[in-house]
């Protein structure tokens, strides 16, 4: 079974090939079921190594290991795939989630003139994925990270006719390059230093060298440079909301679920190596919770269904960057998966919202912006109308708001706890803060699109209906997930036994060793955790308060300058647009000036000069040469006996510039015959 | 005569001046009013070049000696001048790319010039041999004749077939050019009389000139000199203007042999030359070398960022990728030199094909105005799905060519000093910013221009030039090993030839550029045998 291996990420390759190269041809029903089976084949050949190889008795520290072909050979890096407990996890993630969404995806786009080629990105996008997380060396894990950049630049630009998607695409690409940028010297880095890129080859060494900071935090930052990139942290998660410009399954899956979490991911790979650099850490942690509080603060007051999602995804990705900072790798992967099921539960739910939006407009004649029908405030008491949505959209909502005993409870309770336990009491006090905030801005959407009253108009609510099947399932089965994910975490306070935990830890710790655990105190445990559920129940109670009977209320505060502040994301774009952006620009144009004006005008000029004289005789030309020639020899120190030669050395070059003439005058010949 | 040849016949000799003698037959044999015989001739003629050239790729030995296929005979004995031509793995890597460009310009000719297309085509099958001849001479007069043979035929492709400015460009890539080469030529005749002080032989052998080690202030001044000649071809900054004149000016077919394989004469020569000969120049040239190189970086990629004319970006990206290049090979290390090689194979394919892509939307709009442009993808999608591939090819995305090139190239930059590889990736990011957003005026957006709603998609023969260089680009992206294998002896023994001569002397740089995984060491014996026999 272990060669098998390679399949997992080369089936959704193929996929992406065969829909790319033919689709058009294919029809779309056949490009569908190639794209879903093929994903559907990969999560089967996951589960079969879970079941078989993981499962078992002492699966945890289970390895599967598959190298291709020598790729660089002058670096010794090898296509290498590994399948450890970590990338277990992910894998199933990546093609369970990714499944669903899949298959979601065949009714959402089904009246779309690029389907095929949505599927072709999709498909392409699940390949670099599963080689991010099954790739066994740094530079396996950058193709992945890389490639899963370029499909989603290809997929927030998928209706690449609407100029802002266009434009969306293009910023989230070069944002991330700007964080691979810090990636890729990372990569060199640990080559310098390590001499191999294979993650167990490097993290061996560290621990059993013990060695500490120095190097250690530059390849960290460095590394977190990439992740800030990739998983949208401060101050690189400008891209993220643009990219909703993208269908919703690509916000979903790519943009929720699983490929902004690939920072996350390579931190917790990157375990052993981040415990041994504590300034790394911190600034990890201090990053991922200003991100965490600085998203949700945006989230609160958006009015477009989608960028509240992106405001709170950006914001959880802080939270899980919080609990890697301070060393609970496990509890940052545990989160990841909890959120996969309710935030890909939550996207696909305003995408059945949108869509159910665009249908209703459509057939009442209508021809508002599509924005228009993203904006929560034309919503309005759609639980009526599409229950099956509504209602997995509540749940989820329940679970990201961290009430138990739904998955975002267990996750984001002990991350809270951690960050505690571990003694950063501002970083908690700061992710205390933020998960009120979550609470709110969520129950906030549901009540300004599920509940009340329709405001989009009487002729435009006799079209709303409940989306068809094949989207509503997936919603279904992710929102049980979001209920029942968490149960693989429970906390030993609550009688569980990290069960996650103990099993992701031979992969996180992978040749050195995990750090013992803190002493129990449950008391203050139970009691945080009182009090976070307590001020999650307060976020819904606020915005249920404030909402419930005006839920567009938010209008009346379009004087106040903090309002406007939050409403326009802190005008960081604009402040991007102005310096970076703009600096690089005028930059360019100012290069340029210099480059006719200065640069070549000396190289003109020099040419007028040589003109000029030119207009002397040949012979006082050939004694310029002749001088050089000269120059150079008497610099060598030449004997007297050397002139004689240099002579008949001068006597070629005369040659050759016959010889030139001669074919130029050839090429004339040839010209003008 | 022969020497390691394994097909006991002047495979080389054949391969070089294949291209010149089917152009004297296309000269005096085919009339010139008869346009489709001469064009069925020069294509074909072409893809013969490149057929033939295949038997060196299959008959390499890469773990062989360094030189390979070698002919030689006497020429001017007088001054020992001789016909000496050999190959190793960076040759052939280059010659290869040389044939298949050649025949894809040529292919791509067959619409876009009807005028004079007799004299067009001989130019340009004349051109593939001065160029093959470049890397294939390891006799510095014959070398130093192919470089200049190869000037006139490039200037008049310039000069007749190109744009409204075509006698600027083209006297000034003459010009410009001719200036280098003399300096090149007086750094070739300093080595042969300094030779001549230290051994009393006459010899423009170029493997025999190495055995000499010249004195410091001699190496110092014809590295200068060399530099100059090749760093104008290259280009590097600051010796680039010429380049975007060239560009934008020549027709297509000529922008394609300019930046597939002009410009790597000029790094060739770094290779080939000035490195192995005058290896204490070029390690105390390092530190100014490679920051030209990352001032080229960043600078044609800033001056790319804001070009309104699409052909005059992919120029001016050009500088910006050699400059990789160069950083690459003066990184004096395995991994540099063998990413700088691998890089001019890389540009050459694809910019090779970003100025076919240009070129095929000239030919039906007759602008090359970015503005002019927008929305594109919608009428042209097989054009548009090949330019994306060839545009992530440049800008260096994993799995396809550029990637391994830049990633060797940076790696063994940062191996010399980790400060030359910060400012170098950020190439890489402004890269991705000059290339989606050209994409993005071309392909995306609103279809607002009526002209361009009937656009062709790629005919046969348009798709005919550019498969096969995507093709390559992800091979080479997937596998490059074949190549990177085909480079090892001769980087080796490069770098062989650039470790200080005093083991005191020993360069902090060079101790960590030779930093291999476990198993790997540098063994001299192969290829260093083959160039510096007398140590």
């Amino acid at each position: 079974m272990n060669s098998l291996l390679w399949l997992i990420p080369a089936i959704p390759g193929l996929g992406a090939a065969v829909n790319g190269l033919f689709g058009r041809h294919l029809g779309k029903r056949a490009s569908a079921a190639i794209a879903c089976g093929s994903v559907a084949a990969s999560f089967l050949l996951a589960l079969g190594f879970f079941f078989t190889r993981f499962l078992a008795e002492g699966g945890a520290s289970a390895r599967v290991e598959q190298s291709l072909f020598e790729w660089i050979p002058s670096m010794g890096v090898e296509w290498a795939y590994r399948l450890d407990s970590l990338s277990m996890v992910m894998t199933l993630v990546v093609t369970g989630i990714g499944l669903l969404i899949h298959i979601y995806s065949v009714g959402y786009m089904s009246h779309d003139g690029g389907f095929s080629r949505f599927f072709a990105y999709l498909n392409l996008f699940t390949f670099f994925m599963l080689n991010l997380v099954l790739g066994a060396n740094m530079l396996l894990l950058f193709i992945g990270w890389e490639g899963v950049g370029l499909c989603s630049y290809l997929l927030i630009g998928f209706w690449f006719e609407r100029p802002a998607a266009a434009q969306a695409g293009k910023k989230a690409f070069i944002v991330n390059r700007i964080g691979d940028a810090g990636f890729i010297l990372a990569v060199f880095l640990t080559f310098v230093t390590f001499g191999t890129l294979d993650f167990y080859g490097v993290m061996g060494e560290i621990a059993s060298a013990d060695m500490q900071g120095g190097v250690l935090t530059a390849i960290g930052v460095l590394l977190f440079v990439g992740a800030a990139g990739k998983s949208a942290q401060i101050p690189l998660y400008v891209w993220l909301p643009d990219a909703m410009e993208g269908p919703t399954p690509v916000s979903a899956l790519i943009h929720a679920a699983t490929m902004v979490t690939a920072g996350v991911y390579m931190v917790a790979r990157s375990g052993v190596l981040f415990s041994h650099a504590p300034a790394a850490l911190a600034l990890v942690a201090t990053v991922g919770a200003l991100t965490a509080i600085f998203a949700a603060t945006i989230a609160l007051f958006q009015t477009d269904i989608k960028k509240v999602l992106a405001y709170s995804t950006v914001s959880q990705l802080g939270y899980m960057f919080l609990g890697a900072g301070v060393g609970a790798f496990a509890a940052a992967i545990f989160h990841l998966m909890t959120h996969a099921f309710f935030k890909a539960c939550l996207f696909l739910g305003s995408g059945s919202v949108i869509h159910a939006m665009e249908h209703a407009e459509h057939a009442s004649g209508g021809h508002r912006h599509y924005t228009e029908m993203q904006d929560m405030r034309n919503m309005g008491g759609l639980l009526r109308h599409m229950p099956r949505t509504g209602w997995t959209f509540i749940v989820a909502t329940i679970a990201i708001a961290g009430i138990p005993p739904l998955a975002g409870f267990f996750s984001k309770d002990e991350i809270l706890w951690k960050t505690f336990e571990h003694g950063h009491f501002v970083l908690w006090g700061i992710a205390a803060a933020a998960a009120v905030m979550t609470a709110f801005y969520m129950s906030r959407q549901v009540i300004m699109t599920f509940l009340g009253d329709f405001r989009g108009g009487a002729a435009m609510e006799k079209h709303l209906h409940e989306s068809a099947p094949s989207m509503t399932v997936p919603l279904v089965i992710l929102a049980a997930g979001s209920v029942v994910a968490g149960f693989v975490g429970v906390p030993s306070a609550l009688g569980g036994s990290y069960r996650l935990h103990t099993f992701l830890e031979p992969a996180i710790y992978a040749g050195g060793q995990a750090p013992p655990a803190m002493p129990h105190n449950y008391a203050l445990e139970y009691a945080l955790m009182a009090l976070s559920v307590a001020l999650a129940a307060a976020g819904i109670w606020f915005a249920w308060r404030r909402y419930r009977n005006a839920p567009t209320r938010d209008a009346s505060l379009a004087g106040s300058g903090a309002y406007r502040l939050l409403l326009n994301k802190y005008y960081v774009d604009e402040i991007y647009d102005a310096t970076a952006v703009n600096g690089t620009l005028r930059g360019g144009e100012g290069l340029y000036r210099l480059d006719q004006r200065v640069v070549d005008g000396a190289v003109n000029g020099s040419a007028r000069v040589t003109m000029l004289s030119a207009d002397l005789s040949d012979l006082s030309d050939r004694n310029v040469v002749d001088r050089a020639v000269n120059l150079v020899a008497e610099i060598l120190g030449a004997a007297s006996t050397r002139f004689r030669r240099l002579q008949s050395g001068l006597f070629q070059s005369y040659a050759l510039l016959m010889l030139l003439a001669v074919v130029l005058l050839a090429g004339a010949l040839v010209l003008w015959s | 005569m022969f020497e390691n040849n394994p097909f006991d016949f002047p495979i080389l000799s054949l391969v070089v001046f294949f291209p010149a003698a089917a152009a004297l037959a296309l000269l005096f044999l085919v009339k010139k009013t008869d346009l489709n015989r001469i064009r069925w001739f020069a294509n074909v003629a072409a893809f013969i070049g490149f057929l033939l050239s295949l038997p060196l790729w299959f008959g390499f030995d890469a773990t062989g000696p360094q030189f390979q296929f070698g002919e030689r005979y006497e020429w001017i004995p007088s001054i020992g001048v001789e016909y000496n031509i050999a190959i190793d793995g960076i040759s052939l890597l280059l010659i290869l790319m040389t044939t298949l460009l050649g025949f894809i310009a040529i292919l791509s000719s067959w619409s876009s010039v009807t005028e004079r297309a007799k004299q067009y085509y001989v130019f340009l099958l004349f051109l593939q041999t001065g160029m093959l001849g470049v890397f294939v001479a390891l006799d510095f007069f014959l070398f130093y004749v192919f470089w200049e043979v190869m000037l006139v035929p490039m200037y008049f492709l310039i000069g007749v077939w190109g744009g409204p400015r075509k006698l600027y460009a083209a006297i000034k890539f003459f010009l410009y050019t001719l200036v280098g080469s003399v300096l090149m030529l007086l750094g070739i005749l300093a080595l042969y009389f300094a030779h001549h002080a230290a051994t009393g032989d006459y010899t423009f052998d170029v493997l025999r000139l190495m055995e000499t080690s010249y004195a410091s202030g001699l190496q110092f001044w014809v590295f200068l000199a060399f530099f100059v000649g090749f760093a104008i071809k290259v280009p590097m900054f600051p010796f680039h203007t010429w380049l975007p004149d060239a560009h934008v000016e020549a027709p297509t077919a000529g922008s394609v042999i300019l930046a597939g394989v002009l410009l790597k004469m000029g790094t060739y020569g770094f290779v080939r030359f000035s490195l192995p000969l005058l290896p204490d120049a070029s390690r105390e040239a390092v530190w100014w070398v490679a920051t030209l190189a990352i001032i080229g970086i960043i600078y044609g990629a800033l001056v790319a960022l804001v070009q309104k004319d699409w052909k005059s970006l992919v120029a001016y990206s050009s500088v910006s990728h050699l400059g990789f290049v160069m950083l690459g090979i003066f990184a004096l290390n395995p991994l540099g030199l063998e990413g700088g090689v691998l890089q001019m194979i890389n540009h050459g394919l694809s910019t090779g094909g970003l100025f076919l892509l240009v070129g095929i939307m000239y030919e039906q709009r007759h602008t090359r105005e970015i503005a002019a442009y927008g929305g594109i993808a919608k009428v042209v999608p097989k054009y548009a799905a090949l330019f994306l591939i060839i545009a992530l090819a440049s800008m260096g995305l994993p799995m396809l060519n550029g990637f391994i090139g830049e990633f060797l190239i940076l790696q063994g930059i940062f191996q010399v000093d980790w400060v030359y590889a910060a400012f170098a990736v950020s190439g890489i990011v402004l890269g991705a910013a000059y290339l989606l957003w050209l994409y993005q005026r071309l392909m995306f957006g609103k279809l607002d221009r009526e002209e361009n709603r009937s656009l062709k998609d790629l005919t046969r023969r348009e798709s005919a030039t550019l498969v096969p260089i995507v093709v390559l680009c992800i091979f080479i992206g997937v596998y490059p090993k074949p190549f990177l294998d085909t480079l090892k002896v001769p980087v080796q023994a490069i770098v062989e030839r650039l470790q200080p001569e005093s083991g005191g002397m020993a360069d902090a740089a060079l101790e960590e550029g030779v930093l291999l995984p476990a198993g790997e060491t540098l063994e001299p014996e192969s290829g260093a045998a083959a160039i510096s026999s007398d140590d």
